[in-house]
This record gives structure tokens, sequence and C-alpha cells, in this order.
């Protein structure tokens, strides 16, 4: 495209071509704002196919003539290099930046200018934007589900005190860092479960007992992730040394095991725990609809987890093994003390991945009639008087699914460089 | 030391014959107290049921076992898309992570994390249930590309009307074995000889000059159906003709697509970053052109890294297609797992059925995506 350029824009005419560019480019955006906000078509004499890229054009144009190859202005060069290197990159650039102008104020009306944030009434909201009452009026059914109004402390209680309680592990002593496994996978399970027990599902101690179909939301997403992740970890590192094991009997079992869990989607190990494990149970024994999609999500995502984890015992060198064994370590104390640790820390991408995936997946229980965040949006929107509301329904959903997985992604990163040993 | 190895062994086989047998046995005995015989020959009875959308031909009075197939084929037809479209769409956005330009560089990054991180099944609502019922309804819609209507009642695209299509698709498999023949000497002769033929201008050469042929000397004919505006009632309108796309299938590929993306663009950069400096050093100081830079060198290393991740973001498609039965779209976990087993009750048979279906499927793939990755494997010599 050089050649075809026979002002070329040097030190000494910089100035004009800066003046032309900044100009021109100022042009297309002006235009493209009168176009798209006011309704107005400066450029209306083209013919209509033109009319509509003249934005476009401008832009261009303006980036061709402030392309200099070093010009001494700071910002100047900066630009150049990043966004305006040649012409290809230059379109690209306007492109973005045109639809960047086209899309930020609609999106920005919608969200606070245009919204609907005081009242408690459908008829409080009016006016095009959003209408962020009805979250604010649904806002106890998105978090708790069914669960009463005036028994929602007990979960907010429980969910604190499980949270204190990991957050004291952060402050253990070097003394008991040892025995911080066990913490995690045997004492706060059971010392979990208990409180959940108890305290939301209630029955004793004159507390009202609350079913567990009238849990749901936000809460329920916390209690379904919190179990499954703690299960699934310890049974997928079992999988994962069951299928490197010299064993036959063992090996076979976990290779078929993990090859059935990951081959079926999580939906059909749904229904098979909602519509196929009552027949394989005696009659009249009765397991808890949640305990079930809860063992359900543990076997399917202890599948990937032992996928994820047999990656990382590939990836140690042989000699890890033998430099253990000819210290006379067995095979357990090989493993925890030698092979695990560094494993692990080879694999802690992946292992965030898969529980990433875990907590996405579950909004699927809306197939056994559980209803969790995702699930109480979606019923939501069907009550008859708070029609035409799904839009807002969806991106507060959105946003709480967004700001937790997102936070969780920055975490694992954040430990991968911290337990980065590289040479 | 024997005992060592026998024993664990041992426990894990007596664990599970035991768990199996005592589901078997509680399984008999409930269906002998609800009188239900275990059996595949429900699958010849009458389904009774309609389906929306169906690729073949099928009615209420047909069996469930034909029920069964129209699942099949159309959670195959949502996975083949959202295959194809993903795969396009996370290349692009793949290769615009690495773009020496900053905008570029950040929307593709925005895009990333933006959609990987919300559960692909509240995509699905908010593309079928707000994006899709806020098109107009059929008198109201536009005319797209002078062919197309997009209503709220799904999409409307012309249709082909195929004469001797028999003779096309003959004529195609043709040109495909002439093109590999062609290619095999091709790469014979460069090989012995060291020359070089135009492959790909010629391959496009025969392929069009077949297909041309089979239309003036075959006697193949292709001519469109549009889709025509039709009013049954007072306010309800339908186009008729033309090939109708319901709504619930483009929200399944739209979010499928956007999702899957995101993750093999992901995979992309990795396998394109994971390239040496050095390896494109190498190649342009023995003097080869960026293109075969790009062919010879980067590219074969990269997909080696690209495709074992990538084979999983194809396998999660296909099963993440079952959350058709969230929007009612007839795939394979709605009409089988779902109407069937109401209508029969055949729980077992029924999720059996179904389960080995998708392992099945994830197995073909898997094994097709493995012999391609040894196909492109380098060869050490």
């Amino acid at each position: 495209m050089n050649k075809i350029n026979l002002l070329k824009p040097n030190k000494e005419n910089l100035n004009i071509f800066l003046f032309l560019g900044v100009f021109f480019f100022s042009i297309g955006i002006v235009d493209f704002c009168l176009n798209n906000f006011l309704d107005k078509n400066i450029t209306f004499f083209l013919p209509g196919f033109i009319s509509f890229f003249t934005p476009f054009i401008f832009g261009l144009i303006g980036l061709h003539f402030i392309r200099v190859e070093y010009s001494g202005i700071k910002i100047l060069d900066e630009l150049n290099k990043t966004i305006n290197s040649n012409n290809f990159n230059a379109a690209l650039s306007v492109f973005i930046i045109l639809l960047i102008i086209f899309c930020i104020p609609p999106v920005l009306n919608w969200f606070i200018f245009d919204a609907n944030f005081s009242g408690n009434t459908k008829e409080a909201c009016s006016g095009d934007g959003a209408c962020w009452v009805y979250i604010k009026v649904w806002f106890n059914r998105l978090m708790y589900g069914m669960y009463p109004n005036t028994e929602q402390w007990r979960i907010n209680t429980t969910f604190i005190i499980v949270l204190a309680f990991i957050v004291i592990s952060y402050f253990f002593s070097a003394k008991f860092k040892k025995y911080l496994i066990i913490y995690y996978t045997i004492f706060l399970p059971i010392f979990s479960f208990l409180l959940i027990y108890y305290l939301i599902s209630g029955g004793e101690f004159g507390l009202k007992r609350i079913e567990t179909s009238a849990w749901g939301g936000l809460s329920l997403t916390f209690i379904i992730s919190f179990f499954s992740l703690i299960f699934c970890f310890p049974l997928g590192m079992l999988l994962a040394l069951g299928r490197r094991s010299e064993l036959p009997v063992l090996k076979y079992s976990s290779i078929i095991f993990i090859e059935f869990w990951r081959g079926v989607p999580l939906i059909t190990v749904l229904f098979m725990s909602a519509v196929m494990f009552p027949m394989f149970l005696p009659e009249g024994t009765y397991v808890d609809k949640l305990i079930r999609v809860i063992v359900a999500i543990i076997l399917f995502e202890a599948a990937y987890i032992a996928e994820v984890i047999r990656g990382g015992l590939q990836a140690l060198s042989l000699g890890q093994y033998d430099a253990a064994k000819s210290l006379g370590m067995g095979y357990w104390r090989m493993y925890l003390f030698v092979i695990l640790p560094q494993a692990l820390k080879l694999v802690i991408p992946g292992i965030a991945n898969t529980f990433l995936a875990l907590v996405k997946d579950t909004p699927l229980i809306f197939v056994v009639g559980l209803l969790e965040l995702a699930g109480m949006t979606n019923l939501a929107k069907t009550n008859p008087e708070w029609l035409g509301f799904s839009m807002e329904g969806y991106v507060f959903a959105g946003i709480i699914f967004w700001i937790i997985c997102y936070s969780m992604s920055r975490y694992s990163f954040n430990l991968e460089v911290k337990y980065k040993t590289d040479k | 030391m024997q005992f060592r190895k026998i024993f664990p062994q041992f426990l894990t086989l007596l664990f599970i014959v035991l768990i199996f047998s005592y589901f078997t046995i509680n399984a008999q005995e409930n269906m002998d107290t609800r009188g239900i015989q275990f059996g595949f020959d429900f699958l010849n009875q009458e389904a009774s049921f309609d389906i929306q959308f169906s690729l073949i031909e099928y009615d209420s009075l047909d069996s469930y076992g034909r029920a069964y197939f129209v699942g099949l084929l159309n959670t195959l037809l949502v996975a083949f898309i959202g295959i194809i479209l993903s795969t396009i769409l996370g290349l692009i956005i793949g290769v615009a992570r690495l773009s020496p330009n900053y905008l570029i560089k950040k929307t593709a990054l925005y895009y990333v994390e933006f959609f990987r991180n919300i559960p692909v099944l509240l995509q699905i609502f908010f593309w079928y249930f707000v994006a899709l019922r806020a098109l107009p309804l059929p008198q109201d819609a536009p005319l797209i590309f002078r062919s197309t209507f997009m209503t709220i009642k799904g999409l409307y695209t012309p249709a082909p009307i195929w004469n001797n299509f028999d003779v096309f698709i003959t004529t195609l498999l043709i040109s495909l074995v002439v093109i590999f023949f062609f290619n095999k000497f091709a790469k014979k002769k460069q090989e012995e000889e060291g020359k070089q033929y135009p492959k790909f201008f010629i391959s496009l050469g025969i392929f069009f000059v077949l297909l041309s042929l089979s239309f003036l000397i075959g006697g193949v004919d292709l001519s469109w159906s549009f889709p025509v505006l039709k009013q049954l009632s007072l306010t309800t309108y339908t186009y008729l003709g033309g090939f109708e796309i319901p709504p619930e299938l483009v929200a399944l590929a739209l979010a499928l697509t956007i999702y899957t993306s995101t993750f093999i663009a992901e995979n992309v950069r990795a396998g394109i970053q994971g390239i040496g400096k050095g390896q494109k050093e190498a190649a342009t100081s023995i003097g080869l052109t960026p293109r075969q830079i790009l062919k010879l060198v980067v590219m074969p290393q990269a997909l080696r890294i690209i495709i074992p991740p990538t084979t999983n973001q194809y396998l999660n498609i296909t099963k993440n297609s079952s959350l058709a039965a969230a929007i009612a779209y007839p795939d394979l976990v709605l009409v089988f797992a779902g109407t069937t087993l109401m209508q029969t009750g055949r729980s077992i048979e029924i999720i059996a059925i179904t389960m080995s279906t998708y392992l099945t499927i994830s197995l073909l793939i898997s094994l097709f995506m493995n012999w391609y990755n040894k196909r492109i494997k380098i060869k050490e010599k």
C-alpha cells in the first residue's frame, strides 16, 4: 500500500499531517455520533451505501495521516506502535473504536441512567431502562429460594461459621500446618454437614424443619459447590493413583469408572440420580434429593479431577520415584511426601478449571426440580405479576456467577504464581 | 509380598461385586412389585407424541425407536453446528489475543474473560428468553439479504430444491477422490524430483470443473424455494416454503458456540505461544517465506499442542448439547430420557440407552481426534 502514498508524513511536515489526521478522525467520530444518537446524517449527499461507511472511511484516513515512523512525540509513537502499525490494523482499530462508541451509551443508559431503583411495585418501573426494583423485590427468593423469610438468619449464620472455620485455617501455627489435610477432608465436611443438618434443615432444638425442596437460590449453589469441591478432590486423587497402579483390578476398574463418567453429560447423570437410582434401593428407603444430586456431581467431577491429576503424575520424571524408593519410602509415604506435592503443584490450573466447571454446572440441577440462582431467576420471570423483566433477572444472575467464577480463576492464578518453583 | 498385591485387588473386586449385586437384587424386587418386565420391546410401540423439529420424517404414529433417532439426529446436528462454528470463532479470537494491536488484543481478552465465566445454561436462557424474544412477529419481520426472515418464531431461509441430487453427490465424491489422488501424486513428485505444483489451485479447479460439469451434462438442477408470508387467522401469520430453523436451535447453537469458542481461543493462543521464537528465526534463516514458515514450521507444531485440549472441547459441546432440554429443543435427552421415559416408565432401560449413546458418541469423537493427532505428530526418524 505504501507505493500509493505520494504524500508521506515526515518530521518536517509533521504538524500539518497531524492536524489533518486528527481533523479527519474527529469528523469520522462526530459523523458517527450524529448518525447514531441524533439521527442526523451530515453526509446525506453521498449515495446511501457510501454514506453508511463515511465514519469508517474518515477514521481510516485520519489514522493513515498520523502514521509516522518516528515523530519524537511520545503519545503519538506509542499510538502508532500499538493500534496504527499498518492499514489493516488501523481498519480494525477504527472498527473497534466505533463499536465501543456504538455500544457504551445504550448499555449505560439501560443499566444506570434510565433504570429504576426506588419503589417496591411494578408500577415504579417506568421508562426504557432496567427495572432493578424487580431484583430488589425478588432478592430473597434469588438468594434463599423458597426458604421462609423469617428463618433466613439460619442460612446466614451457618455460612458465616463455616467461612470463619475456613479462614481460621490460614492462621494455624506451623505446628498444626501438617494436619491441614485432615482438617479439610475430614473435620470440615463433617462439621459443616452437622451444621447444615441441624441449623439449615432444622427439626430439633426448637427449630422449624424446612425440607430441602424449599432450599434454593444462591445459597443452594454454595452448599452444592462446597460439598462437591471438598469430596471430589480426594476421590479424584484416589482414582488417579488407581489408574496408575500396577495392580490390574485396581487399574481397570479406575479406567472404566473414569471413562464412563467422562463420556456422559451431567444432565443424564442427574436424570439417573432422579429416576433410575430409586429403583436400585430397597422398597421404602428414601435418600434426600439434594444428597443424591451432590453425590452424582461428586462422582462426575471426580473423574475429571482424576484425569487432571494423572496428567501431573505423568509429567514428573521417573527419577523422583526412584529417589523416593531408594530412601526406603513405601508406596503411601512416597506419594504423600514426594510425588503428590510436586504433581499437584503442576496441575493447579487444571484443577481450578475443573472446580470452575463444577460451579458453572450447578444450574443443571433444575432437571431434578432443585432451583439454584439460575433456576430461581427462570422461575421468577414466569410470575404473572412480574412478566417482562427476564432480562434484569438473567443479567443479575450472570453478574453474580461472573464475579464468583472470575475471582476463583484469579485466585488460582495467584496460587500458580505462588507455588511456582521453576529453575 | 504376594499378599500385599492380592489383598487390595480382592477388596476392590468384592466391593464392586457387592454393590452391583445389591443394586441388581433391589431393582429386580422393585420391578416385580411394580409389575414391570425388563426389556427393550417398548421401542417398537407407538410413540403417540409429536416432535417440533425433526430431520427425518416423523409423526406421532411412529415408534419410540424412531423418536429416539429423531432425538439423536437433533443432538448430532447441534453438536456439529457448534463444533464447526466454535472452531472458526475460537481460531479468530485466539489469533486476535496475540495481535500486536492493543485494541484487538484487549477486546479478545474481554470477550474470553466475559463469556467463559458465565454458566452456559444461563447463556442459553439469555439468548432464548431475552434476545430471541425481542425479534419481530412474522408479519413485521424485515427481509434480510433479500431472502431470509428473522422472527420470534424462528429463522426462515430459502431451501434448495434439487433435481438429480444423487448425480450431484456422486460427482462430489468423485471430485474428492480425484483431488485426494492428485495430492498424493504431487507429494510423491515433490519428494522424488523436487517438482512443486500449485496444489491448492489445481484442487480447487478440479472441484469446480467437475461440479459444473454435473450441472451442464449430468442434468443436475438447483432452484430455491423462498419463504412466503401466509395469514393463518386474523392475527396469526406464518411462513410457508423455505427452510425453518426453530429459535431453540438458534439459541442453543449460539450459546454453545460463544461459550466454547472462548476455551478454544485459549487453546489456540497457548499453542501458538508454545512455539519457541528460535523456531521461527531458524526457519527465516534458511530462507523460508512467512507463508511457508506458518505452514511448515509453526502450524504443525502448534497443532500438536492445540489438538488434545480442543478434542475435550468438542466432547464438551456434544455433552452440553443435552442442555437443550432446558429450552425444549427436542434433542436426545428431551425426547427420549424425558417424554419417552414419562410415557413408558422404563427408567433403567431408557437411561442406559441414553448414556451408552452419549458414551459411543464421545468415544467416536475421541477416536477420530486421536487418529488425527497421531497423523500430525512429528515422526522422528
